[in-house]
């Protein structure tokens, strides 16, 4: 295996868990930050994606539009998508947000079930959306000229780094911020937070949004890094229970362990896949994804049962008198 | 109409069994147990297991009851999957949610738990029986016309039945027993109860039992009604946590009248919207209840 | 020997320390009453005694046996019942049942038991199928003690007895704490309303700050000028 091809292999794995990292990120603000128990990731993270492909695509045209479907194709460039699939998600939040966010923790984790089931039926069976189960394909490549196609994971890997690096900074200033520190009291104790009369609502609101924007913009380099997506890509799996194992995983509360949690659990689920796929009995292939599936689920398990601040523990919690 | 009412009910009696197991864990244990409709799963591929492979490999023949199209073999096949089903639940409070108890960890972590939960038995079942359909009996199963223009499968009577008669169970099962009285007592007031010497952790092993085993059952006969596959359990999850909020949660009766609501509002709806769509309604009929009447039907107010 | 002895307890919850060295003593027989302001430890005594709370220093003595640390269902089967100030009934539940509950760890038939306490209150012996929750506060109270006397108890602890209720109830509510009493068992009783706790008791302790203040016979209490002042309205 030539040197070059490690290095590909790793840009690609780089990629991947960037992009995730993104996404665990914004569930930090959520849960992390706020207390917020979003377990419909996968609805942010498909609308994200679906925006920037509907805004960086162009509108089907001659023979191809008897075949796809799509609302609207404006044909943007590449940072337009970016910018619009985190406006829409955020905006979705707000949407989603009056009347769900003064429900009970676990009313708003059904709530968001359902809706992300919601998203992903309705872009699954309105085909005059983004062309239904069939998805769309073809999607933008940023900055595609600039190298050999062979070289192109590297040119994307750095887009999606520095999208990374602008986010955790943000993010890492945020916390720090007298707004920050409210989330943090909210997470606490709400009660003694509006007490202390401060307007919990809007709060909550603002990192639901601020969160869910953050997973739109992960969305949006998801769908440009694999160029083509469908509603069956969207799955409780992937798009959301995955992002959970490396929140918990690396330590909610924490930007640094989030961004570590995500790096060891798509590392523990790629070194899971290569391992199995070589030791797995051909007739039984299609079972090991689900064989790596319950690994997934037994380290969450088991982190939630002996070490649930995960490894980089949480951040010392800021003072809650204001 | 009336046909979309019939299978409503039909459905809604599936649902019911699952939402007043859920409900009953909700109010003794305390937290959602996103893992139930993982249980109904269960019980169902249980249920194939011994029909399709247990009991054909015993050299037990089986023969068909009826117009029902499976035979005497699947309605044994009912109680050993109940109870399985019922002790894998247990063991996984015992492993799990009884640790996290005695860390006086939020309810909310105790749900993540059993979203952990609901992802592993799930891949267990993928990992023994494979992504694939499965059926208990293959084969047509013709339809019976009914008064009032309903259409149900003679399979589908036989659900309502079912479900109806373990209802009945446990309507007397929590109203004549001391047991039940102890259940209920628990779920009303769960302090009061350990003050007047109610061994709870014992109460709580035999919710989980019941609830476990209600979700087979449903699950058997969400299998009988259409097919077996890994993701049946969970695509209910929505329908089952709207039934119990619907109904109030820990409220066992409310669960009964949520589950035939929600079954009935699903299938009238696709007489305007896709199929596809009815968890989409059932999550609308639960944020509506959550603004307009949070604690459900029944619920104290 | 007396049959509670709460033997220089120190106790609180988290890390804020609430009793200060309270020591106590209830014959058998006894009513005894524990008055003082709010916020003097009264509940937190009460709870520390039960098992609720883990007392962090002191002993607690029950016909001889120390409880310092037993849980709730260890003490109960002893014969010591408690009935707290809040949430103490079962609303889901009928009357019946709520008595039924009480007696879950009998395993002799209780049914005796339940006439003498529907004997004692007959104002629920017509109400037996009505769920608690749509009683009066008088009945529910009623209940409450009912629930806790199915154990035919050596001692009862009563947290606020008269909490909530109207005047007139409380007077009911006190003549049958009496009647209990005369049936053999010993109460301990926490209360804010100290004029009618005291009137009822044989004896009585002041709990000002976590701590003893005064200690007498019920009607010396009743008459003393401080108290008076305190607690009384005088």
């Amino acid at each position: 295996m030539g040197i070059i091809r490690v290095f590909h292999f790793l840009a690609g794995f780089t990629i991947t868990t960037a992009i995730y990292a993104i996404f665990a990120l914004g569930l930090n603000v959520h849960w992390g930050y706020t207390g917020l128990f979003n377990i419909g990731i996968a609805g942010f993270f498909a609308i994200g994606a679906y925006t920037s492909a509907l805004v960086t695509s162009p509108l089907p045209t001659g023979v191809r539009a008897n075949y796809v479907q799509q609302i609207v194709g404006l044909n943007l460039p590449f940072p337009a998508g970016v910018i619009a699939a985190g406006l829409i998600s955020g905006l979705l939040a707000l949407l989603i947000g009056i009347p769900t966010l003064r429900l009970r923790e676990d009313y708003l984790a059904i709530a968001t079930i359902g809706i992300a089931e919601t998203i992903q039926r309705v872009f699954n069976n309105e085909r005059w959306l983004a062309n239904g189960p069939q998805g769309m394909v073809g999607l933008a490549q940023p900055l595609g000229g600039l190298v050999p196609p062979n070289y192109y994971n590297f040119v994307y890997l750095a887009i999606v780094a520095m999208v990374l690096a602008m986010v955790y900074v943000a993010l890492e200033r945020g916390i720090r911020s007298p707004w920050g520190r409210v989330l943090r009291a909210i997470r606490e104790d709400e009660v003694v937070t509006e007490a202390a009369g401060k307007d919990v609502f809007r709060f909550k609101m603002q990192s639901l949004v601020l969160g869910a924007a953050i997973m739109g913009i992960g969305g949006a380099l998801y769908a440009h890094s694999v160029r083509a997506i469908q509603p069956s890509v969207f799955t409780p799996l992937f798009g959301t229970f995955m992002i959970w194992v490396m929140l918990i995983l690396g330590g909610s509360g924490n930007n640094k362990g989030v961004v570590l949690g995500a790096f060891i659990v798509w590392g523990i689920w790629s070194g899971t896949g290569y391992f199995i796929d070589r030791v797995i009995p051909v007739a039984w292939a299609a079972r090991a994804p689900f064989v790596r599936l319950l690994v997934i689920g037994l380290l969450l398990l088991g982190i939630l049962l002996t070490r649930p601040q995960g490894i980089l523990g949480e951040e010392k919690q800021v003072s809650r008198m204001m | 109409m009336a046909e979309l009412l019939g299978y409503g009910i039909v459905l809604g009696s599936i649902i019911t069994l699952g939402a007043i197991g859920l409900t009953l864990v909700y109010g003794i244990a305390r937290f959602g147990n996103f893992a139930h409709g993982d249980l109904m799963t269960l019980g169902a591929y249980l249920a194939l297991l011994l029909t399709t492979n247990v009991f054909p490999a015993l050299g037990i023949s089986d023969s068909r009851l009826g117009p029902l199209s499976f035979g005497w073999v699947m309605l044994v096949s009912f109680v050993p999957a109940m109870a399985a089903t019922g002790l894998v639940a247990v063991v996984v409070d015992r492993l799990v949610y009884r640790r996290m108890r005695r860390l006086r960890v939020p309810p909310v972590m105790l749900a993540m738990a059993s979203l952990a939960t609901a992802f592993i038995l799930r891949s267990l079942i993928y990992i023994a029986w494979g992504p694939d359909f499965h059926f208990y009996t293959p084969g047509l199963r013709p339809m019976l016309m009914l008064p009032l223009g309903i259409k149900l499968r003679p399979d589908q009577i036989f659900i309502i039945l079912i479900a109806w008669a373990l209802v009945v169970l446990l309507y007397f099962f929590l109203q004549r027993t001391k047991m039940g009285k102890a259940l209920r007592a628990m779920a009303d007031n769960a302090d009061l109860a350990r003050i007047s010497g109610i061994p709870t952790e014992q109460m709580t092993t035999w919710t989980w039992i019941i609830g476990g085993g209600m979700a087979a059952a449903g699950g058997i006969l969400l299998g009988i009604d259409s097919q077996v596959r890994p993701e049946m359990g969970w695509i209910l999850l929505l329908p089952l946590f709207a039934a119990v909020v619907l109904g109030g949660i820990g409220n066992a009766y409310g669960a009964l009248v949520g589950g035939l609501v929600i079954g009935i509002v699903q299938q009238v709806s696709t007489q305007w919207l896709l199929p596809a769509y009815k968890p989409a309604v059932a999550f609308t009929v639960l944020i509506l209840i959550l603004l307009l009447r949070p604690q459900g039907i029944f619920g104290g107010g | 020997m007396s049959l509670l002895h709460v033997e220089s307890v120190v106790c609180g919850y988290g890390e804020m320390e609430i009793l200060h060295n309270v020591s106590i003593r209830v014959e058998k027989g006894e009513i005894v009453s524990l008055i003082g302001p709010n916020g003097a430890g009264k509940s937190t005594l009460m709870k520390s005694v039960f098992g609720l709370l883990s007392a962090w220093q002191g002993r607690i003595l029950f016909a001889g046996d120390e409880i310092t640390r037993m849980k709730p269902e260890q003490i109960v089967r002893r014969g010591l019942c408690y009935v707290p100030q809040v949430d103490n009934v079962f609303s889901s539940l009928t009357v019946q049942e709520n008595l039924e509950m009480g007696a879950f760890i009998r395993d002799d038939d209780y049914r005796p038991r339940i006439q003498e306490v529907y004997d004692l209150f007959p104002d629920l012996k017509g109400r037996r199928g009505t769920r608690v929750g749509k009683l009066s506060g008088g009945m529910r109270q009623m209940v409450a003690l009912g629930r806790a006397l199915m154990l035919d108890p050596h001692m009862l602890l009563l947290d606020e007895p008269s909490a909530g209720l109207a005047p007139l109830v409380v007077e009911l509510i006190f003549e049958r704490i009496r009647a209990i009493n005369q049936q053999g068992v010993t109460l301990l009783i926490v209360e804010q309303n100290a004029r009618k706790a005291l009137e009822s008791s044989d004896r009585g302790y002041v709990l000002v700050d976590g701590q003893n203040r005064l200690e007498g016979l019920g009607r010396e209490l009743l008459a003393d000028q401080q108290i008076g002042e305190l607690f009384l309205g005088r």
